[in-house]
């Protein structure tokens, strides 16, 4: 039995796990018949053309893991962000850990999505958000017919997380290979103000495939930066999916820091709603080995005087492979738009590969847009200028890819974060240098 | 100090030095002067060991050592500085960053621990002042959005912190206005000193009487066709290149 056979057949003892009064019935078996008919993504459709899942659909995968594993906070102390007070959302093999979590209800929501979907009092938010944002394909529905847990934070009017809140999904790898579909649910209401960080890890060899969608609303004036970090094992994969729905004159960032993992495809999807908008999408890949990131996304622009920057950073090593397709769609109305779009990659090895495709469809007449593509080899002038004051060959070289990572760190609002990154940087790049960009 | 001998190199096959001779004392000023396309620009590349040059024949000696086979950055850890005539930018790294990691690799080449951050501050605030640089510029992106007399200005700075025995000087008062000039001149002769050497390569005569050479040399062709004291380059700045030619020919 293929994967898609065995999860649609699950589907019904799942459902019986679960509360039968539960609101999310229908939303639930209407997903599963988009998952029935679309299946798992293939190469034949454009937006797929390079990232096969084929290879991970052939394993045999536990899809529902007892979860009954504990691990020791020591053991798990260096995935989480140090110096720093955060709130956190941790789940072990997709089952919520409150022995590692930091969750609140005070004046802010940071939960986990199955209580929201439990309790009465967050109905109402739960019927007006849950996949309201998230788009009518395969793999996102997918996740929706198995939704069952996740984090689930709501920042009401006016209100500001007083900290970061960082969400992480690890796997035990005590199942051999594991299937795990874990959902976040963010919303920031008007003028509300949240930082987020999202890690999943693995902890062992074993292969993971995660099927991971997030859901974000934005409302008028609030501000939202969310930063993911994928470093995960050699044997885990990831599939996301974010969607991102913006009122006006709100703020989102997300940041993509893909250093790790097998094969990691980040579906970004951002709708501009209302005016003044901005949306930010910057990302930094490193990667080697036979490692593939696969980044694809798409800016809706519906509404004037929006703004949008991308700017996406990939440096591939071995015969690691990229792929860039990134998407601008400008509607008539979207009058007065500034959008901007960079994609720059280093090839290190000659068996590296890099895919890269921005696309802008503009349908209004009166908008700046401007996108750039580079790929290159390390500039051998800026090298030798470096040399040449007496630094080697491979501190030159790891200065050079720090340099041309840099602009995307920059905009890390949370210092420690930034820092974390910058040694994970250096770790990939196989040097220390003595100081912070 | 520096003896360079019969250096013949090439670049994609094509020769451009053709037998260079030249021995710099340690305390000497030389400058090398010539026509676009003589072979100035990679004699100085070729003694700072630019990869993409290749020497086909000769030696140069640093100290009683042969350097011919050393990478860049190890003749940099013996004293060589190459002041570049057009110094490349490196967005995403300050000017103060580059220079630490420079200096602490040197050291690091040298068996010594990195140099204390206050003794480096200090450092950087005294060769600022000395080329007359406004600090909060040192910690903008190296070489990024600076004017060309900007640029050149940083490469003295990075010379004064890195105390080279040997100086080439490529070009530097090009792209530079009087007051600049004076400024790089006067940094250069403050660092001075009977223990290192300068060699000024140009192809104008008006950095010299900033910077006073003991010896002029004429590179032609990839050859030293000439070599005389600093009345040689009053005496090119006034008749141009051609007299030496014809001189050769006869």
């Amino acid at each position: 039995m293929d994967l898609k056979d065995k999860l649609l057949t699950s589907h019904i003892a799942f459902e019986d796990n679960l509360k039968a009064d539960s609101p999310l019935y229908d939303l639930r078996s209407n997903a599963l018949k988009v998952f029935e008919e679309k299946g798992f993504p293939s190469k034949k459709e454009e937006n797929w053309k390079y990232t096969s899942l084929n290879s991970l659909l052939k394993k045999d995968y536990c899809i529902s893991p007892k979860g009954d594993t504990d691990i020791e906070f020591k053991n798990v102390k260096q995935y989480f962000l140090h110096n720093v007070d955060t709130y956190k959302v941790v789940f072990i093999d997709g089952v919520y850990s409150s022995y590692l979590s930091e969750t609140t209800h005070d004046g802010i929501d940071v939960c986990l999505l199955s209580s929201a979907f439990d309790k009465s009092k967050y109905r109402p938010v739960i019927e007006s958000y849950f996949n309201k944002a998230a788009k009518k394909e395969g793999l996102t529905q997918l996740n929706t017919a198995f939704t069952k847990e996740g984090a689930f934070i709501h920042i009401p009017k006016n209100k500001e997380a007083d900290k970061p809140i960082e969400i992480i999904y690890f796997s035990t790898g005590n199942e051999a290979t594991l299937f795990v579909q874990p959902r976040n649910l963010i919303i920031a209401d008007e003028n509300a103000h949240v930082q987020i960080i999202e890690r999943h890890q693995s902890l062992s060899s074993n292969a993971v495939l995660t099927n991971a969608v997030t859901e974000i609303f934005a409302d008028k004036r609030a501000m939202v930066d969310y930063y993911k970090i994928q470093n995960d094992t050699p044997e885990a994969s990831l599939v996301d999916s974010t969607y991102i729905k913006q009122e006006r004159e709100s703020i989102c960032s997300v940041h993509t820091f893909s250093f790790g993992g097998k094969i990691t495809r980040n579906n970004l999807q951002f709708t501009q709603e209302g005016e003044y908008c901005d949306s930010i999408l910057n990302g930094v890949t490193i990667i080697g080995d036979k490692q593939h990131v696969d980044h694809n996304t798409l800016v809706h622009h519906i509404a004037e005087n929006c703004e949008s920057h991308q700017d996406y950073k990939g440096i591939f090593d071995d015969s690691s492979t990229g792929v860039f397709n990134g998407k601008v769609y400008v509607e008539k109305e979207a009058q007065k738009l500034d959008a901007f779009q960079q994609n720059n990659n280093i090839l290190i090895s000659d068996k590296a590969t890099i895919n890269a495709k921005p696309q802008l469809e503009i349908f209004a007449d009166d908008v700046k847009c401007s996108h750039g593509c580079t790929i290159g080899q390390m500039d051998s002038d800026a090298l030798f200028y470096m040399r040449s004051r007496g630094i080697g060959e491979k501190e030159a070289k790891a200065l050079l890819m720090y340099a041309f990572a840099n602009n995307v760190l920059e905009s890390v609002k949370i210092p420690e974060l930034k820092s974390r990154i910058n040694k994970l940087i250096a770790e990939k790049i196989g040097v220390s240098l003595g100081f912070e960009l | 100090m520096l003896q360079i001998k019969n250096v013949h190199a090439s670049v994609e096959d094509k020769v451009i030095l053709n037998g260079i001779n030249l021995e710099v004392k340690a305390g000497e000023v030389h400058a090398i002067m010539g026509p676009n396309g003589a072979g100035k620009s990679t004699l100085a590349s070729v003694i700072s060991g630019k990869e993409e040059y290749e020497m086909t024949d000769g030696e140069i000696i640093l100290d009683n050592e042969d350097i011919t086979e050393l990478d860049p950055e190890e003749r940099a850890h013996k004293g060589v500085f190459m002041s570049f005539q057009y110094p490349i930018s490196i967005p995403g790294v300050s000017t103060t960053n580059f220079i630490k990691t420079a200096i602490n690799e040197t050291r690091k080449s040298k068996g010594l621990e990195d140099m204390p951050a206050s003794e480096m501050l200090k450092m950087i605030k005294e060769k600022a002042e000395l080329l007359d640089i406004d600090r909060k510029f040192l910690s903008r992106s190296l070489n990024e959005g600076f004017s060309g007399g900007e640029k050149k200005r940083n490469e003295i700075f990075q010379m004064a912190m890195l105390e080279p025995k040997l100086a080439i000087l490529d070009e530097t008062d090009s792209g530079l206005d009087i007051d600049a000039l004076k400024i790089v001149a006067n940094g250069v002769n403050k660092l001075k000193s009977n223990d290192n050497a300068v060699v000024v390569i140009t192809h104008y005569q008006r950095l010299l009487d900033y910077i006073v050479p003991d010896f002029v040399h004429v590179l032609m062709d990839g050859k030293i066709v000439k070599s005389g004291t600093k009345e040689l380059a009053y005496e090119l700045e006034e008749k141009g290149y051609d007299w030496i030619k014809e001189e050769l020919v006869k």
